[in-house]
Parts: structure tokens; C-alpha cells; sequence
């Protein structure tokens, strides 16, 4: 279970990107973080694993502190917790197959991964799970020659080959089409599913978060402004989020089947 | 419908001429440092004195020079331009692989993305000597230190290597992709590992590129130092000018030519599949 409490970020400009920010999630919920740009969303989820320093405040994952580690067990704590990103972020020069591998940096030691010679169970394990995202025949390939879904999946695989407990992903279909879209978000759920993650998503599409996840989370100006189910998205609640606009197109219509569902 | 301050503004600018803002923005300080440039171009330019008698005479001198290229003497000094070739070879391969080794953790301490502070200047510190310091001055406190022959050739060029390689390089890494070394960081990776598999693949091809060049650079250096006594193929060369042996002099001329050409032609093949 991951806690945070009263978690502040005051970046060295003054800019208050986040302001006592208190929530709970519960083992294998998927939350969607919706909010306008320069909400703080990328900031909540880096200030989690500390690739930003949060200013205040505590972020608690199964009962470890996280904000009190040194580097030697902020290191052992980032193995719990898989990251994904928007514009994928794989290592564009290095193959498919060490991309996912890169995902096991925080087990092995530096002359094993500089050898790449990792564990043969980690091996197999990339192979599952290149497999389970549909694309182990491109294991040797780079990662540059791949199209967009393929390395936000070559992501996913990295991401969960570090066997964590919670993932934190930064707008995962930012830059696909819409079909990919849909296509990694149901991936990413069946996934969290399959292994009970917990799992936290940065989203501007409103509608796609609503037919993905089980609660959504409206952050506006570093403050949570909303915290309740999917359906409970109305016009008036995206206009506290976002600002006042007409919302009738951007949020699923009560009784709106997930025909794509089958569709896969 | 009244008039809003923004139709004012578009009224005032329709049918205007437009006009591209220039440069310097201040008209008088635009056209003093115009003029100012110009006045101490034409009066640097009538200072240099030139003597035409020496010029005449020199003009024999140059043409000999020229023609010796119609006809290079490769064999009569075979020995000597071997043994300098030998020695040039040597110098530029061993203070290229010792220059290259010492310049990557420099450059890694001189790119502020990821050195801290105090790092940082002391390897900017290091980059700067290196870059301020001109190979030949180096050379001639090295041969004097060392004496004659490569030794103080191979430890110049190393020098040299270093503020190059370790200047570019800490730019490439500067420039890296934040996201993609974020993303190896948060795998839970150490600094090593980060290292490795997060800025490594994205700095290959610019090191490779650098290190190629600068090969070629320290081997047209190393005809450059031997005139100051730093051996290698340059010491044959200004032993043939002193001996006013200019058909030796183009010979060994047209070896260094040669042989630059190869390693650019080299260089470019190499730079060009890395990618």
C-alpha cells in the first residue's frame, strides 16, 4: 500500500507545484491522475520515487518511509516501483532485449550489467515477458527502429521485469494514436490485474482514463481538488479540475458500453 | 461596436511598410561599431610594412620550393623519412589511446548534468589549461624537460587530446536526452550502471567521431613538433629544410598529405556507420 502524507514541493523558483498532497492506495488499485497542465502531476509521481526531491511531507510504500532513505535504499526502494513514460524513454541506441534487462540494474552488480551478462532467470524472464507484450521477435532489434506502441510495450516490459509493487506511469499515451491508446491502457490494466499492482497514471484523456481505471484522482495547481470513482465525473467536477468549458464530449456517457473491449 | 485598444493598434499598423528589426536595436551604437570596425581594419591593414626588395628575392626562393614538388626526392634520405614515419606513427597512436582514456572521465566531471560543482571546475580547470596551452609551447617545455625525440612528443599530444576530447565529449553529454537517462535512474540502477546503459549509448557515436578526428589532428601535429625537437616525422622534415634539401622537404610533404588524407577518408567511413 502506498500512503502519502501531506507530500509539498516548492521548487527553487517558488513555484509551489505541490501542496500537502494526502492520499491513499491500496494494493492493486488503478488510479488516473487527471489535471490541467503544470498541475504537478509528473511532480507527484517523481516526488514518489524521488527522481524529484519532495519538500516536505512523507511518502510511505509498504510501510518503508521512502522519503527518509539514503541512496543505497532509495536505490532498493526504486526496485519496487516501475516507471513509465511518456515519450517512452528507452535507451534509443541499446537493443530491445537490454532495454527490458535495464529494468534489473537495481539486482545485479555493475560488471554483470556491463557485461550483460545478467542471471539467466532474468533472461528468461525478459523473454515472458516480450512474449506477454507481443513482441519478443524484436528482442535484438534497437529500440529505434521500433514504432511508437512497440516501445511504450518495450517500456512496460522494463518497467515490470523489476518485479514491483507499484508502477508509476507519466502519460502513457501521450504521443500514440488513439487506438494504440486504448491498446496500452488495457494493457496496462490487465497486467496490474494479473499481478495485483498497484498503479498510479498521469492522463489528459479523460475519457480513456474513465473506461481504464477504478478511481480518479483531479489535481488542479498542486492541490487535490477531486478523489472518488470514474462515474462520478461530472461537468461540474472537471470544471473545478480544468476550468469552466463545455465537457459534454470529454467524459463517457453513463451507460457508454467499452465496445472495443472484445476488439483487441 | 467600439473600438478596442487591439483595433487601434491594427489601424496604426495597416499599410505600414514592414521592416525586419535589426540586429543592434541602438541606431548610434550600430553605426560606431560599423565605422569603428572600418577604421581599424584599413589602419591595421597600412601598418604591416612590406618590403618588396626581399619579396624579389624571395620569390627565387619560393619557386624552388614549388618546383621540388614536380620532383620529390623519396629515396636519398629513405631511411631518414622511415624512421620518422615510424616514429610519427608511434606518437599518434599512443597519445590518442592515453588522451582518449584520461579525457572520459574528465569530460564526464566537466558536464554539469551530472558532476557536482567542485568536480566540475576542477575539470573545466583542466579542459582550459589544456585548451589555452598551444601544442608547441607545450613541446618546447616538455623537450626541455625530457630532451629531444617523441617522448615529449607523445606526452604534448596526450595533453592536448585531453582539453579536445574532454571539452567536445562533456558537450555531447550536456546535450543528452534528460528522459532516457531518467528512466535508468528509476530502475533503481547505481551511478556506475546509470553511466553505462543511460549516457554510454547516447555519447557513442560523437566519441567514436571525436576520437577518429582527433587522430588525424595528432598525426598532423606530430609533423608540427618535430621542428621544436619533439621527434617523429616533423624532425626529418626541418632537418631537410635546414639542409635546404627542399626536393627531401616536398617528399616527406607529400607523405604527411597522404597519409592525413587516408585517416580523414578513414574517419569518414567510421563516423559514418557508427551512427
Amino acid at each position: 500500500m502506498l500512503r502519502l502524507e501531506g507530500l509539498t514541493k516548492v521548487y527553487p523558483t517558488g513555484d509551489k507545484a505541490l501542496t500537502d498532497v494526502t492520499l491513499e492506495i491500496p494494493d492493486g488499485e488503478v488510479v488516473a491522475l487527471i489535471g490541467p497542465s503544470g498541475a504537478g502531476k509528473s511532480t507527484l509521481i517523481r516526488c514518489i520515487n524521488r527522481l524529484v526531491q519532495p519538500s516536505s511531507g512523507r511518502a510511505i510504500l509498504d510501510g518503508t518511509d521512502i522519503t527518509a532513505l539514503g541512496s543505497g535504499g532509495l536505490r532498493r526502494m526504486r526496485r519496487r516501483m516501475g516507471m513509465i513514460f511518456q515519450e517512452y524513454a528507452l535507451v534509443e541506441r541499446l537493443t530491445v532485449m537490454e532495454n527490458v534487462l535495464s529494468g534489473r540494474l537495481g539486482y545485479v552488480g555493475f560488471w554483470r550489467s556491463y557485461f550483460r551478462k545478467y542471471p539467466q532467470s532474468d533472461v528468461d524472464e525478459a523473454y515472458r515477458l516480450l512474449d506477454r507484450v507481443g513482441l519478443l521477435e524484436m528482442a535484438d532489434k534497437r529500440a529505434d527502429e521500433l514504432s511508437g506502441g512497440q516501445r511504450q510495450r518495450v517500456g512496460i516490459a522494463r518497467a515490470l521485469i523489476q518485479n514491483p509493487a507499484l508502477l508509476l506511469v507519466d502519460e502513457p499515451t501521450a504521443s500514440l494514436d488513439p487506438k494504440t491508446s486504448r491498446q496500452i491502457m488495457r494493457l496496462i490494466r490487465e497486467l496490474c490485474q494479473e499481478r495485483g499492482l498497484a498503479a498510479i497514471i498521469n492522463i489528459h484523456d479523460v475519457k480513456l482514463a474513465q473506461m481504464f481505471v477504478q478511481r480518479v484522482i483531479g489535481l488542479t495547481g498542486g492541490v487535490v481538488q477531486f478523489d472518488g470513482p470514474p462515474d462520478a465525473l461530472t461537468g461540474d467536477v472537471l470544471t473545478r479540475i480544468y476550468g469552466e468549458e463545455d465537457w459534454k464530449e470529454t467524459i463517457r456517457k453513463v451507460g457508454d458500453v467499452d465496445d472495443d473491449e472484445d476488439a483487441a | 461596436m467600439s473600438a478596442t485598444p487591439a483595433h487601434d493598434l491594427l489601424s496604426a499598423k495597416v499599410g505600414q511598410p514592414w521592416k525586419k528589426p535589426p540586429l543592434i536595436r541602438r541606431a548610434w551604437l550600430r553605426w560606431i561599431l560599423l565605422i569603428g570596425g572600418l577604421v581599424y581594419f584599413v589602419l591595421a591593414m597600412a601598418s604591416m610594412e612590406v618590403n618588396w626588395m626581399r619579396v624579389w628575392e624571395g620569390l627565387d626562393r619560393g619557386r624552388q620550393f614549388v618546383l621540388a614538388f614536380t620532383d620529390p626526392d623519396f629515396t636519398s634520405r629513405a631511411t631518414d623519412i622511415r624512421e620518422g614515419l615510424i616514429e610519427s606513427a608511434i606518437m599518434t597512436v599512443t597519445s590518442t589511446v592515453v588522451g582518449i582514456a584520461l579525457s572520459i572521465p574528465v569530460a564526464l566531471g566537466a558536464a554539469r548534468n551530472i558532476a557536482p560543482l567542485p568536480i566540475y571546475l576542477f575539470c573545466r580547470g583542466i579542459v582550459a589549461l589544456s585548451r589555452a596551452l598551444n601544442e608547441i609551447i607545450v613541446a618546447i617545455l616538455l623537450v626541455a624537460i625530457f630532451g629531444f625525440g617523441p617522448m615529449a612528443g607523445f606526452l604534448t599530444l596526450s595533453f592536448a587530446t585531453i582539453g579536445f576530447m574532454a571539452k567536445l565529449l562533456a558537450e555531447d553529454i550536456e546535450d543528452l536526452d534528460r528522459s532516457q537517462a531518467e528512466a535508468v535512474r528509476a530502475t533503481g540502477a547505481r551511478w556506475s550502471q546509470w553511466i553505462n546503459y543511460g549516457v554510454q549509448p547516447q555519447v557513442m557515436p560523437r566519441l567514436i567521431g571525436l576520437s577518429m578526428y582527433r587522430l588525424d589532428i595528432n598525426f598532423r601535429e606530430s609533423a608540427v613538433l618535430g621542428l621544436v625537437g619533439a621527434g617523429g616525422i616533423g624532425a626529418t622534415l626541418n632537418t631537410a629544410f635546414d639542409r635546404y634539401e627542399f626536393d627531401t622537404a616536398a617528399a616527406i610533404l607529400i607523405i604527411i598529405i597522404a597519409v592525413v588524407m587516408a585517416l580523414e577518408y578513414l574517419s569518414g567511413i567510421i563516423r559514418a556507420r557508427v551512427q
